[in-house]
């Protein structure tokens, strides 16, 4: 048996080396005063204009600066790179850059950057899937066509009238306009983005707090304090190390394990734990984000006659609060409107106004329902992408919910798609058989952007084909009014529509969740549920 | 067994694959590979008893054997008659009890929406075992008419179905499961199945190809030849009950990894869908909960394990006894 | 020989084009990825159509096929979605999944031979009893269930190793990973060895070994173990293929950037080009391992000879 205990020892030695590879964590891997946080592999290259979620976004929050900036606490528009925006008709703009502004390769930032970064965002030539927030700026119709390709290459509502001063006229009127100018897809653009534009893919040049010191695609992105950053919100560490994660739990145990400072999507799973594992180094705040259940109104069976109790029902069914306890443990809050918290009061959020069509009320939401005609078809399938998040678990729990209140368990499924793309693909070509997952994460803080996109007839997040004259017409009327209270109000009726309508099921405000190290202090999350990381200090 | 699986068909070029074939189907793929006129392949039984009389008279006095058929009896009989044993709803569930331990009149405790844990372990058998027979028999009827073809006549219809096995080989399993079952919207198990079938065909074809050259050569076979049979006559009468023995062996064993392969394919997001309970199902929900719920996730896993063991110990059993050699 | 790899060289050209075809046209069964880029809100017509044409997603299947073949060629693998080419994807990919896989392997053949040859030499002894039945449990708990358990007990409960692996991927790191990969092979190879060890333990030539008097040791590395390897290399051979493109759960639990995490990506996004591309490379991979292993049969064996 020699040769066996030859064997035996090479087993030894395997074992042996386990320990030997343990690693205590916590080690300092990208230098002094520099964070390493979570993050994933955003699936469009990172141009302002071509950026629509969230993980993109975060490296675009760090390396730029628009006109405005979001207020990372209140979400109020204020002026950033812009000294002044002046309109006397909410349709043309003058626009004021304020001066001593650079990138961080040295170029100024001039009012050309931002009509030259607006012109390449809306050409249809650059493939650039925000373009459409270009679309209110006269001219679009020229540089974007809804076929064929483009007569124009620039905006002929973008006039640049000296160094620091440009004009925006709009196609009509859009008296918030220049708070949605915020948003990352407005952000100026360096010469070397058009001039040498893979070199500037690989490494990206903006004018943030932060500049890019290395970029492995699909791995790590370290980003370092730009020491002459102009700006008043200069970063308060020396940097931060995006780390890509392919599974959130995963990112999870990194930071239990001392391996990650940062991780800004607590999952589902380890939310019971997350209090007692951190120690309280846990931030659960309120974001710009609706988890709704929208319709395929372009189906006959969910638009007849009726159909709207059958909605309201279904809404009425579903157990909100305790789902958010069960599942979400309170990082998200039912919802009670069609908007968000983050809006406040005077920005047009009103809590209740859903009134108890969105309260828990079994017997009523069987009645309901039958009166309605029962469910299409005898069941709802609600769809989701099953690829990401724990979308299937909240989707069992309201299907349970919906079970339990009309007595039959099988009135409602979850019908789990593959894929994102797919699901995606689905909603696009008109194929969902029942309601479908929807959620709104807002681009800027407005109401308008909670209504209009989604529910305005033929809006481009308008996923189930919902139409209603009546709607449409409060939300012109609302854009074209100057005073912003009063526009409120208008876009308030114009969610009353939506209620009477049931257009979408709301089900709850998603809430930013964060957990840390400890070695790590000042950390917030912005109401777009983006940590503000220029404002963490470490150490 | 699920991450594994996936691939091994990929791996299984030389006849190992999918399941825990791997001894026998590797030995068979040396065997064959071999250029005629080596040494090499089963010979003929010297006894006048039958191989199978002899196997059967073995297994009888195995425990092993009688063990995992026991056990595999019971699963049969609860996958008819879940209710007996388990007379709840498995889709009835209250959230208000999620993750809750256990208690009287539910011995298994609640999973993490609140649905019953001993239920839904008890109905989940049903579509497992489903899945692993029906999946098994797909594939193996699949694989031993291709692979007995291709063996039977050789040359040129050899060469084709050998080179198509091969391609159906080199495609990733849990790849290939990702990609087409992502686009499936059926709530049954027949598309489960049908994947499972479809790119696990290659593994039995590879066998019963290469038992059916071995089965070839035999001197009964010539015999026939000689004294006029038809091809048909001796390809069913001569050739097929000698080759089939390693197909059904490998195809027992590579059974219960079908049932492992269906909870990686829902760990995936890709497998049965609701409102199918199975144990797949549940294992998947279950795993990133098992700081908070570790029962939620022992049950049906080990429901899963006893399963796929005893499977695949029958297999074993099986393979022992039809050896001449391990005799 | 010569003639024999020229032979299989020609065969494997079919089995390439079909696999590569049969892959292709399943990323294409499920459908049109421009919907997923565009996130929560659909394209305008007018930049959908314009990034179809641009990905050519506007022709027919079999042209796109022609067309990505003929690339592929000339070493253009074609382009992600996030604009990096795929090449660039391989190049950052594969050698992590390499030194994943060469882990994975060595712990099949270490420790599955060791236990291996201990349990055929022993059948039916309790130390054969209990690695059998060890072996059938690693089989019978699904992967991910495994990874999970020792991610959470080594890596956070009791702290022997960090829970994920960074992005430079060094070997140590790939250890509980890389047993967690090789765990099922791992029993196939104990299994597949002690058949073997049982079998050829009483054949002729082992009995004239120990009748010459041979030390035992000597028996069994130069005479059992060389005979009884060939099952045992067939397996290992071609599970490498089988290793690196299946990986998938195993680089997502430990958050390891390989082809397992390209693939899985790739899928996702519905991104022909990565996924088609990956595939093509792995199929190679696994043609060569084939190959490899079919001529080392001839070294383990000296009977085989081929022609």
């Amino acid at each position: 048996m020699r040769g066996a205990r030859h064997a035996g020892w090479a087993v030894a030695m395997v074992v042996a080396a386990f320990p030997a590879a343990g690693c205590g964590g916590g080690d300092v891997e990208g230098g002094p005063g520099v964070l390493s946080a979570s993050w994933s592999d955003p699936p469009n290259p990172l141009e302002p204009a071509n950026t629509n979620e969230v993980q993109g976004g975060k490296v675009l929050d760090m390396l730029f600066r628009g006109l405005k900036r979001y207020n990372p606490r209140t979400g109020a528009a204020e002026n950033m790179l812009a000294e002044k925006i002046e309109t006397s008709d909410s349709q043309n703009f003058a626009v004021t850059v304020r001066n001593g502004w650079t990138f961080s390769n040295g170029e100024p930032v001039t009012a050309r950057s931002f009509v030259d970064a607006w012109n390449y965002g809306a050409g249809l030539k650059n493939n650039q899937k925000n373009a459409y927030f270009f679309g209110y700026i006269d001219g679009y119709d020229k540089v974007h066509p809804e076929n064929g390709t483009q007569s124009a290459d620039t905006l002929s509502g973008l006039r640049v009238t000296g160094p620091r001063t440009f004009t925006i006229r709009l196609s009509q009127k859009f008296s918030t306009f220049p708070d949605t100018l915020g948003y990352s897809a407005f952000a100026p653009l360096p010469r070397a983005f058009f001039d040498h534009h893979a070199d500037w893919q690989k490494k990206p040049v903006g004018n943030g707090p932060y500049l890019i010191k290395s970029y492995a695609r699909g791995f790590m992105m370290s980003l370092r304090k730009w020491d002459r950053y102009p700006g008043p919100d200069p970063a308060r560490n020396n940097g931060v190390d995006l780390k890509v994660y392919t599974d959130g739990n995963t990112a999870y145990t990194d930071l239990l394990s001392g391996n990650l400072d940062l991780v800004d999507d607590v999952p589902a799973a380890q939310l019971k734990n997350v209090r007692a594992d951190l120690q309280g180094r846990y931030i659960n705040t309120p974001a710009g984000i609706i988890q709704t259940l929208a319709f395929p109104f372009y189906d006959p069976q969910w638009n007849k006659p009726g159909s709207q109790k059958v909605r309201a029902g279904l809404s009425m069914a579903i157990n909100r609060d305790q789902i958010t306890r069960t599942i979400f443990h309170d990082t998200r809050t039912p919802a009670s409107d069609w908007t968000s918290p983050v809006l406040g009061v005077e920005g047009g959020f009103q809590a209740g106004l859903c009134g108890s069509a969105c309260t828990y009320d079994p017997a009523q939401a069987k009645k309901l329902v039958q009166e309605g005609g029962g469910l299409p078809g005898g069941q709802v399938r609600i769809a989701y992408n099953a690829d990401a998040g724990s979308h299937g678990e909240w989707v069992d729990a309201v299907c349970h919910s919906i079970d339990n209140a009309l007595g039959n368990d099988k009135a409602c499924v979850g019908n789990p798609i593959g894929t994102f793309a797919d699901f995606r693909n689905q909603i696009g070509q008109h194929k969902m058989p029942g309601p479908f997952r929807a959620g709104w994460q807002m681009d800027y803080p407005l109401i308008q952007n909670f209504l209009q996109p989604l529910y305005y007839t033929g809006a481009s997040s308008n996923d189930g084909k919902w139409s209603d004259k009546r709607f449409d017409k409060l939300v012109d009327q609302a854009n074209a009014e100057a005073d912003r209270a009063r526009a409120v109000k208008l876009f308030q009726s114009a969610e009353g529509v939506v209620r009477d309508n049931m257009a979408a099921i709301p089900l709850w405000y998603q809430n930013g969740s964060a957990g840390y190290a400890q070695r790590l202090s000042h950390v917030a999350l912005n109401p777009f549920s983006v940590p503000v990381y220029n404002e963490i200090k470490v150490g | 067994m699920p991450e594994q699986q996936p691939y091994e068909p990929e791996g299984a070029v030389a006849g190992t694959g999918m399941g825990g074939a791997m001894d026998l189907a590797a030995s068979e793929a040396t065997t064959l590979e071999r250029p005629p006129g080596a040494p090499g392949g089963a010979g003929p039984a010297g006894k006048p008893r039958s191989l199978w009389s002899d196997a059967w008279r073995d297994l009888r006095r195995n425990p092993v054997f009688l063990a995992s058929a026991l056990v595999i009896l019971f699963l049969v009989l609860i996958s008819l008659w879940p209710s007996l044993i388990a007379p709840g709803n498995p889709l009835q569930c209250d959230l208000s009890k999620a993750q809750e331990g256990s208690q009287s009149g539910h011995p298994f405790g609640f999973d993490g929406q609140g649905c019953d844990v001993y239920t839904r372990t008890v109905h989940g058998a049903r579509t497992s075992v489903t899945v692993g027979v029906c999946a098994t028999l797909g594939v193996a009827l699949l694989g031993s008419v291709l692979g007995g073809l291709a063996g039977f006549f050789g040359g040129g219809w050899d060469a084709i179905l050998s080179r198509t096995t091969d391609i159906f080989f080199a495609i990733p399993v849990v790849l290939g499961g990702l990609v087409l079952l992502s686009v499936v919207t059926s709530n049954t198990v027949w598309p489960v199945v049908g994947f499972m079938v479809l790119l696990g065909w290659p593994q039995i074809s590879r066998i019963a190809r290469g038992s059916v050259i071995t089965a070839r050569q035999n001197d009964y076979v010539q015999a026939a030849r000689a004294l006029g049979a038809s091809p048909a006559r001796i390809l069913l009468r001569h050739i097929a009950p000698n080759a089939v023995a390693p197909v059904i062996v490998v195809a027992t064993i590579a059974l219960g990894t079908y049932i492992a392969l269906e909870a990686t394919l829902s760990y995936l997001g890709v497998g049965l869908r609701p409102p199918s309970v199975s144990w797949g199902i549940d294992i998947s929900a279950a795993s990133p909960y098992v700081r908070n719920a570790p029962h939620a996730l022992l049950w049906p896993s080990g429901a899963l394990a006893i399963t796929v063991l005893a499977f695949i110990m029958l297999g074993d059993a099986v393979r022992d006894a039809l050896d001449p050699k391990l005799r | 020989m010569g003639r024999y790899v020229i032979r299989r060289l020609l065969q494997m050209i079919p089995v390439f084009l079909g696999a590569t075809l049969l892959i292709f046209l399943m990323v294409n069964v499920m459908g049109d990825p421009v919907a997923g880029l565009c996130g929560e809100r659909q394209c305008d017509p007018a930049t959908a159509a314009q990034l179809r044409r641009e990905f050519g997603l506007d022709k027919p299947v079999w042209q796109q096929y022609a067309t990505y073949m003929g690339n592929v060629f000339t070493g253009d693998f074609g382009t992600a979605f996030n604009g990096q080419p795929v090449t660039e994807l391989m190049g950052t990919a594969f050698p992590v999944t390499i030194r994943l896989t060469v882990v994975a392997i060595v712990f099949e053949v270490l420790i599955g031979i060791a236990l291996g040859v201990v349990t055929g030499m022993r059948r039916g002894r309790p130390v054969d009893t209990s690695v059998l039945l060890l072996t059938l449990v690693v089989i019978s708990v699904p992967t991910f269930v495994t990874g999970l358990l020792l991610q959470l007990l080594l890596g956070v409960k009791w702290g022997w190793v960090r829970p994920s692996v960074s992005p430079l991927a060094p070997v140590d790191e790939l250890i509980v990973p890389g047993l967690v990969l090789a765990s099922v092979s791992l029993a196939y190879v104990t299994r597949l060895t002690r058949t073997s060890i049982a079998e050829n333990r009483r054949s002729d030539y082992v009995r004239t070994a120990v009748a010459k008097g041979l030390p035992r040791r000597r028996v069994i590395t130069r005479h059992l173990l060389r005979n009884s390897l060939i099952p045992v290399v067939t397996f290992i051979g071609t599970d490498i293929g089988a290793l690196m493109g299946g990986a998938i759960v195993t680089e997502r639990i430990f958050n390891i950037h390989g082809v397992g995490y390209q693939l899985y990506q790739g899928i996702l996004r519905h991104n022909t080009q990565t996924v088609v591309g990956f595939v093509t490379v792995l199929v190679l991979v696994f043609l060569a391992a084939n190959l490899l292993v079919d001529l080392l049969y001839a070294v383990l064996d000296p009977r085989i000879r081929y022609a």
